[in-house]
């Protein structure tokens, strides 16, 4: 006999969904429009960065770290730069700092542009898509002028930077600068005052302080709960210590308090490419001792005497184990958040493990924790305001 | 009998042309819809068929014609084909009803706003059907929402013109505009503001467009009732769906804006106007009430559900109420 | 606070635990035993003069042939107050894979957990949901672990789901005709 039976729908959203911003995939229990389970699965692009790395050398795995966040590849290729020169234990000179400061800027501006275009429309505003698109594309260009790329760059090299920047880039990008404040105001006359998206963004997806701290958001994510965490002041890495800049913080941890501390960051982010064309000192680009491509089975040459270790247990082969592998963390603060690389050395010339801190995974995972109790237009809207880049989130 | 024959003729006549000149209409209104937004978002919008683009309609429904006709297994097949003819048919008789000017109507019935109304309802049964025929989640979510929004904004919609009718003291399209004559400017604007508004956020949320447009919300229902459509049946929607746009400002034109009638104040500073037929005066206004529609296309994001229900039922129906009551209260002391 | 001090502290606090630690470039990292990994975590998270808040990353490294215990399960931790990083390591042995979960000190750790547990098939007890995460679900062998074939003759060999897939579809297409 039948029985009569209610169940809750099963919306299966994604891998091919207009909003999920790539390929992730939610699996959402509603009980008419209110979601009552979430489940992200990721995974679709996952094309084993971390096991790749392992098989090829410190510099032929640079490459690699474009197709994280693609969005901004720049940063992704200074953080792997970072945590190798930690290793190996290389002063990269002035220039090429003040260099990756900027150009770094610059990716973080480019990414946080296809953000605010993709939440926009994500919410439904379809006009501020194409003005962030505008904007977007003269940076774009600038990159082309200096790396001959437009979005995998591959610039900065482990000890530097690959090339020099010239006189008309700078001359460009003072220009493109100086206007671009008013093009954030821009977009804030068509979104920030507007009734509509207040309506949808101000308390929605609230996550308080201490839950993102033990959510383990970073960037722009957890500042809007009000967390002051930015590796650019904790741990600052580049010319980061030497220009002046502010990190902007949220209050509420809504999907508006996020939106705010991105659209201050453009600001923010102005102004340290601002300082960087001014401070710009000269000299060489590239460290004297950094590796080249063209010796690829040299291995690394580490100080065994950096290494301070002390052993409080009797094994005999503890000492040369500790002396065999080196390990470093390095991150960066990626317009996602922290992006951290671990690499493993085993004084080969290839990475013994190199491991990818994403930021979009660990806010990938924060999903359910969003969305549970709001309604379906809302997981739209939180996808929009954790900015997750899923060829990062699945390496 | 000779001369009813005679009327029939003229009437299928008359229904012929109306239908030719709608569909024309139609076809412009998503080329007017693409230059207008791409001109908003700094782009030029179609530009290739034709100069500037002017062929691109055509060159659509070529395209829209000779598609595959996709029916995806386990749908329900009568009800999902049935259901794109009956937002169109529904769409499609509101206009019977609709003069151009005092002289070029099809029908002329006592009771032509309430036809109107009723009619545009039948259409909600076409979109409630797509979405369920259509054997998928998203299409049904699109269903369902459509159909309590529609129902929540037709109350708001008839009230809102409840103080039209007051003042005009008739159901007759034609009698409306012509009452309107003694009032400022030769509308009813100014007296009925309120009715206006609420009549201009109710279109709004009948027709589905932004920032109303959650049946077919791109971003969450990837495109709603007829997600599962394809070719001529697609056409069909979209159709439908310009189609109760140009009569919903059909209905403001001439509810709110005075029909095919000149301003008054116009014919005074340029009496040569008074050449220009009706007609075009009511186009304008007609293009006018389209053009807003596009415009808010292009600026504004989408409201979310319970937001909406929430605007329809606790704002706009109370208004349109008050409206409603100032109005009698007005005409009952003058 | 000095990395040394703390681990100092974590010493005292945990006489049998720790195993060596090490420093190199300014960073500090503590190998302890595995038994009690939820422990030393804990203690590091709540003591106020410690306040290692934050769980960074979780991961592991597998050092075959180099050591056993074969696995190390590395968690990186901050302090957000006192703007300080800690690593520790906890040795597993490839047998009795396993070793318990954080998730309930850091809901972070569990989506880490689940990848760790992807990666290289290092079970975390008390896990609440120890899934595949990043590999589809019916996936052989664990792809970061250092035995795993990258140039062998396996790499040639067709996934089993796809095969039957591939079956399903030639049967669906005969029933078809």
């Amino acid at each position: 006999m039948k029985t009569d039976t209610t169940r809750e729908l099963l919306i299966n959203m994604g891998p091919q969904h207009p909003a999920t911003h790539g390929v992730l995939r939610l699996v959402l229990e509603v009980e008419g429009e209110i979601i009552k389970k979430c489940t992200p699965y990721i995974g679709y692009l996952h094309r084993g960065v971390e096991k790749l790395a392992e098989d090829l050398t410190y510099v032929q795995a640079l490459p690699l770290t474009d197709r994280l966040d693609y969005l901004s590849s720049i940063i992704n290729n200074v953080g792997f730069c970072l945590a190798v020169e930690k290793l190996m234990g290389i002063n990269v000179p002035e220039r090429a700092k003040f260099i990756r400061t900027m150009m770094s800027e610059m990716a973080r501006i480019c990414s946080h542009l296809v953000w605010i275009a993709t939440h926009a429309l994500d919410i439904g505003a379809m006009t501020v898509f194409l003005y962030a698109m505008r904007d977007r594309e003269k940076l774009l260009e600038m990159f082309e002028m200096v790396t001959g790329a437009r979005l995998t760059v591959s610039y900065p090299r482990i000890g530097g930077v690959r090339c020099d920047i010239n006189d008309k880039f700078l001359e460009e990008l003072d220009k493109f600068i100086e206007e671009f404040p008013s093009k954030v105001e821009e977009y804030e006359t068509l979104i920030d005052r507007n009734r509509v998206w207040l309506k949808r963004t101000i308390g929605v997806g609230v996550i308080t302080a201490e839950e993102a701290i033990n959510w383990g958001l970073t960037g722009p994510t957890l500042r809007g709960s009000g967390v002051y965490y930015d590796v650019r002041k904790f741990f600052p890495y580049d010319a980061y210590d030497k220009v002046d800049f502010e990190v902007p913080i949220g209050k509420n941890g809504d999907v508006y308090d996020r939106y705010k501390c991105r659209m201050l960051e453009f600001r923010q982010s102005a102004k340290i490419i601002k300082q960087c064309i001014e401070k710009l000192p000269t000299g060489p680009i590239l460290a004297e001792e950094s590796p080249r491509i063209r010796m690829p089975s040299s291995p690394l040459k580490i100080n065994k005497e950096d290494i301070q270790f002390e052993i409080y247990n009797d094994d005999k082969n503890a000492e040369d184990f500790i002396k065999k592998f080196t390990e470093v963390y390095a991150s960066v603060e990626a317009p996602r958040g922290e992006l951290g690389f671990y690499i493993v050395c085993d004084d080969s010339a290839k990475p013994y493990r190199m491991r990818v801190r994403a930021p979009s995974f660990v806010h990938a995972g924060v999903l359910p924790k969003l969305c549970e109790g709001s309604l379906i237009a809302d997981v739209i809207a939180n996808i929009g305001s954790i900015d997750i880049v899923l060829g990062e989130c699945d390496r | 009998m000779m001369e009813t024959f005679y009327i029939i003729l003229i009437t299928i006549l008359k229904t012929a042309l109306y239908f030719g000149v709608l569909m024309l209409h139609v076809a412009y209104a998503t080329y007017a819809e693409r230059k207008v937004i791409g001109h908003i978002q700094l782009r030029l919008g179609p530009m290739v068929v034709g100069p500037h683009g002017l062929l691109q309609p055509i060159a659509d429904v070529i395209k829209l014609i000779f598609k595959e006709d996709i029916i995806p297994s386990n749908v329900d097949k009568k009800i999902f084909t049935i259901a794109p003819l009956i937002s169109l048919t529904a769409a499609l008789s509101t206009f019977a009803v609709i003069p151009v000017t005092d002289k070029w109507f099809i029908a002329d019935i006592n009771v032509g706003i309430l036809y109107v109304l009723g009619i545009l309802g039948v259409g909600t049964y076409g979109i409630i059907f797509a979405g369920w025929s259509s054997n998928s989640k998203y299409a049904f979510l699109g269903g369902l929402r459509s159909a309590a929004q529609m129902i929540s904004y037709e109350v708001a919609l008839a009230m809102s013109i409840v103080g039209v009718i007051i003042m005009a003291e008739s159901f007759n399209l034609t009698e409306i505009v012509n009452r309107q004559a003694q009032y400022p400017l030769g509308m009813f604007l100014f007296p009925q503001i309120i009715g206006y508004f609420v009549f201009i956020v109710a279109m709004l949320a009948e027709t589905n467009r932004v920032p109303f447009d959650l049946p077919e919300a791109e971003t969450e229902l990837v495109a709603g009732y007829f997600v599962e459509y394809s070719g001529i049946r697609f056409s069909l929607f979209y159709l439908a769906e310009y189609l109760a746009m140009f009569c919903m400002s059909a209905l403001a034109t001439i509810c709110f804006w005075g029909g095919w009638t000149i301003p008054p104040f116009l014919l005074k500073i340029f009496p040569f106007l008074s050449i220009v037929p009706g007609v075009v005066w009511f186009l304008l206004k007609v293009y006018f009430h389209m053009f807003l529609f596009f415009w808010f296309r292009g600026t504004l994001p989408r409201y979310r559900y319970d937001q909406l229900m929430a605007i329809g039922w606790k704002v706009l129906i109370p208004l349109a109420l008050f409206n409603i009551i100032l109005t009698s209260l007005i005409k009952y002391y003058s | 606070m000095d990395p040394i001090e703390i681990v100092k502290r974590i010493k005292n606090k945990f006489p049998d635990e720790v195993l060596w630690f090490r420093c190199f470039r300014e960073e500090c990292d503590i190998t302890v035993k595995k038994d009690k990994i939820r422990e030393i975590l804990t203690y590091l998270k709540n003591t106020p003069t410690l306040d290692f808040n934050y769980l960074i990353d979780l991961t592991a490294v597998d050092y075959l042939g180099f050591r056993e215990p074969r696995f190390d399960v590395v968690y990186h931790l901050m302090s957000i107050k006192y703007r300080h990083r800690l690593r520790i390591k906890a040795q597993v042995p490839e047998q009795a894979c396993c070793i318990s979960s954080i998730c309930d000190i850091w809901n972070t750790a569990e989506w880490f957990e689940r990848e760790c547990f992807d990666m290289f098939g290092i079970e975390f007890t008390g896990h609440p949901d120890l899934r595949r995460i990043l590999m589809p679900e019916d996936w052989d062998g664990f792809p970061l672990r250092k035995d795993y074939p990258v140039f062998s003759d396996l790499a040639d060999k067709e996934w089993s789901t796809f095969k039957e897939l591939k079956e399903k579809a030639k049967q669906w297409k005969g029933n078809e005709d």
